[in-house]
């Protein structure tokens, strides 16, 4: 296992099939044996400028079951609309000896400044339409655990992948690992432009689905509606909601994945969300031990402090 | 008694007359009186007071037609004075300034102030735009005429697309009356709305909104066929995209009245080559791609596109440090543009030196009618620039400028202005 010397974790672009891997394993090891407190110290503070239950609920419980503190701090968006104001925010909150940063903001790419910038690890929880690394470190794991190996294997991520940091992380890890990625969805959600980012562009569901390993199913933001990008729930369903129908052209074994919050009826088939290939619930479990591996990795990556 | 001055053993490239050859050029009370080779060896010119100016060339002072000097409402960002000496630096003798100050270049009651501030500030010439429309709003027109007669160079928006087809229509009748070129910024806004990059694959992967070539090409096209329709001259600005290059060379072809310019980092950099989240490489139009960037050099080789400006918008480091894309647009220009043309283009071969010192003066100069400017005839203002082509120099901060919002910083360049003068006096020299 390579020995990832990293206090942040801003992205996968730029990490190597190796650091992904060593994650994977902690996490996997974490998930076997519950580990005794190797954070016990730590503080672990949470700056979201935007909504999540799910990613902001899984941290903490990482950070507990690691003997971190985690440390609420109610930051409304508007306090963290600038970027002087987190930077700020961080070198005060550092000054209380907090010893991570787990940091989700509506801009693209608002840590590559500021990570370099404090002493504590910088762990990124979703930056706009950039990135989401963890949640697609959990859905790696949680693939992992099902396949032998990526190699060969085809991801389909079905949506709106334009406006998905959680796509563009999924694609980075994915390829990394050896599988093939096809960005599947209408036009506007997934310009062809993609295809430059390394993954294979389908409008045709059914063309992308047929023979497929998997599929991540994305959700459709009820706001796209409004901005133009699909004239109408309705109309995107009909070509692009993940139906019993379109999930049966899958390999028989293959998988949905889904990393939520679900729009049941929109983008998915209740009965596919919640039919037997589905992994969505242990996708949410996992990612609880891919954020103590990340944690724990960051603790190391830091030089040692005094 | 006459002051005089001789600057000897240069060679003079003078597109305009077509004089490419070692030449001493005698400046008298501030005009070019002689231009010749071994004038200095002439009696009665011993003992005038000489500058060497072996192994440069002597060309005319830059006309850079579209500058951002933010004067008056943003004076901690650039004035007429911080502006006009990175000029002086960048070896441009006379700027256009863009009528987009705070308030709006729109009566002539603020052109002449302005005028009248340039007059005690600038170290050297600034001519203005005036707005096209009322507060730059694209609702109304402005007076054209009364513009004209308060000393408006120019009609522009620059910064502001005037959307409505029909306005413009209008603007460019009235302009024309008035032998006025309109400059106009091509960008259409329903195409580009919440843009802050090109939009493509470092965009993409970087999850940052992107504008389409075609919100420029959209318009390019419809400034032509209005141009055509009309008579009336239209400069397009900063053009950045290879299918606006394109459709300008065809209208050409067809005698349209269209001229363009290219900025030096729109033909210099490419979206590809942006450093992570760096704000200093913003602007608009954004940087495109290299395909874009290889036909603006292509456009500028054949004419296509007429002049180089720098479209120089400078902007304080803490609004450029807010993050790329709540950063506002533009970059700084002048004191590089020189530079960054020999580098790119003379060097790598592309312009010959005669093309390159016509994109850089002659042709802007034409483009709004200063006969008198871009060119080394005898009679006209002593404005000229003596260059040293293979001087190689890193650019950085500090700038003369008061900003130093540029891609630039950092990059090695070969050739610079060695000295400026504006009216045979010398307003900057290494």
């Amino acid at each position: 296992m390579t020995t990832s010397r990293r206090k942040d974790l801003l992205g996968l672009e730029g990490l190597s099939a190796a650091e992904i891997e060593a994650i994977l394993d902690e996490a996997a090891l974490y998930k076997a044996k519950p580990p005794k407190t190797p954070l016990a110290g730590r503080t672990v503070a949470f700056l979201f400028s935007e909504a999540s239950t799910r990613t902001r609920s899984s941290f903490e419980e990482a950070a507990l079951r690691l003997g971190a503190q985690p440390l609420s701090f109610s930051a409304a968006g508007s306090s963290l609309a600038k970027g002087e104001t987190i930077l700020d925010t961080m070198r005060n909150l550092e000054a209380i000896d907090v010893t991570h940063f787990v940091v989700r903001h509506e801009r693209s790419g608002v840590l590559e400044d500021l990570a370099p910038r404090v002493a504590a690890s910088v762990i990124n929880a979703g930056d706009g339409w950039h990135e989401h690394p963890t949640q697609a470190l959990l859905d790696a794991l949680t693939l992992r655990e099902r396949w032998s190996s990526f190699k060969g294997r085809r991801v389909v991520i079905l949506g709106d992948v334009r406006h998905s940091r959680v796509a563009r992380s999924n694609l980075i890890a994915l390829k990394a690992l050896g599988a093939k990625v096809v960005f599947c969805g209408p036009t506007p959600l997934v310009p062809d432009a993609l295809s430059a980012l390394g993954a294979q562009v389908e409008h045709d569901a059914r063309r992308a689905l047929k023979d497929a390993d998997a599929v991540n199913v994305l959700r459709l933001q009820l706001e796209r509606m409004e901005q133009g990008f699909v004239p109408s729930l309705a109309d995107y369903a009909l070509g692009y909601r993940l139906t019993p129908e379109l999930a049966a052209l899958m390999k028989p074994d293959a998988f949905v994945l889904h990393p939520g919050p679900m729009n049941r009826g929109v983008e998915i088939d209740s009965a596919v969300a919640d039919g037997p290939r589905s992994l969505i619930l242990s996708q949410v479990a996992n990612g609880v031990f891919v954020r103590m591996a990340v944690l724990s990795a960051c603790d190391r990556g830091r030089p040692a402090r005094g | 008694m006459a002051e005089r001055l001789l600057i000897r053993g240069g060679t003079v490239v003078d597109p305009a007359r077509g004089v490419e050859a070692a030449r001493d050029v005698l400046i008298e009370d501030g005009k070019i009186r002689d231009l010749a080779a071994g004038l200095s060896k002439k009696p009665g010119l011993q003992g005038v007071e000489t500058i060497d100016a072996s192994g440069l060339w002597v060309i005319p002072g830059l006309v850079d037609m579209h500058v951002h000097l933010r004067e008056p409402g943003r004076e901690g960002d650039e004035t007429i004075a911080t502006g006009t000496s990175a000029a002086a630096r960048g070896g441009v003798t006379t700027v256009l300034a863009m009528a987009n100050t705070e308030p709006v270049c729109d009566t002539p009651a603020q052109l002449r102030l302005l005028r009248a501030k340039a007059d005690a500030d600038a170290k050297v010439r600034v001519l203005f735009a005036g707005a096209v429309t009322v507060g730059q709003k694209g609702e109304r027109l402005t007076e054209f005429a009364r513009l004209k007669e308060a000393g408006a160079a120019a009609l522009s928006d620059d910064g502001r697309p005037l959307m409505s087809a029909g306005l413009m229509r209008r603007a460019l009748e009235l302009a024309r009356d008035q032998n006025l070129v309109v400059i106009d910024h091509c960008e259409d806004l329903t195409l580009s709305a919440g843009a802050c990059a090109n939009e493509g694959a470092p965009a993409l992967r970087k999850g940052l909104k992107g504008a389409p070539w075609a919100a420029e090409t959209v318009q390019v096209l419809r400034d032509i066929a209005l141009a055509e329709l009309t008579g009336a001259r239209v400069h397009l600005a900063h053009l950045s995209a290879a299918a606006s290059v394109e459709a300008v060379r065809a209208a050409k072809r067809r005698g349209a009245p269209v001229t363009a310019e290219a900025c030096p980092h729109h033909f210099a950099l490419s979206d590809d080559m942006i450093p992570g989240y760096d704000a200093d490489w913003k602007m608009n139009p954004p940087l495109r791609s290299r395909e874009d960037r290889a036909a603006l050099v292509e456009g500028l080789a054949d004419g296509t596109i007429d002049a180089i400006a720098t479209d120089h918008a400078p902007h304080g480091c803490a609004a450029k440090a807010a993050g790329f894309d709540p950063a506002p647009f533009g970059v700084i220009g002048l004191e590089t543009a020189l530079a960054v043309s020999l580098t790119e283009l003379y060097h790598k071969k592309a312009l010959t030196r005669r093309e390159l010192v016509a994109r850089l003066c002659a042709a802007p100069a034409a483009i709004l009618g200063l006969g008198d400017r871009g060119t080394l005839a005898p009679g006209v203002p002593a404005d000229l620039t003596l260059v040293d082509p293979n001087a190689e120099w890193t650019p950085a901060a500090p700038y003369a400028s008061k900003s130093r919002n540029t891609p630039f910083s950092g990059r090695r360049l070969k050739g610079r202005a060695a000295r400026t003068l504006v009216g045979g006096r010398t307003v900057h020299a290494l």
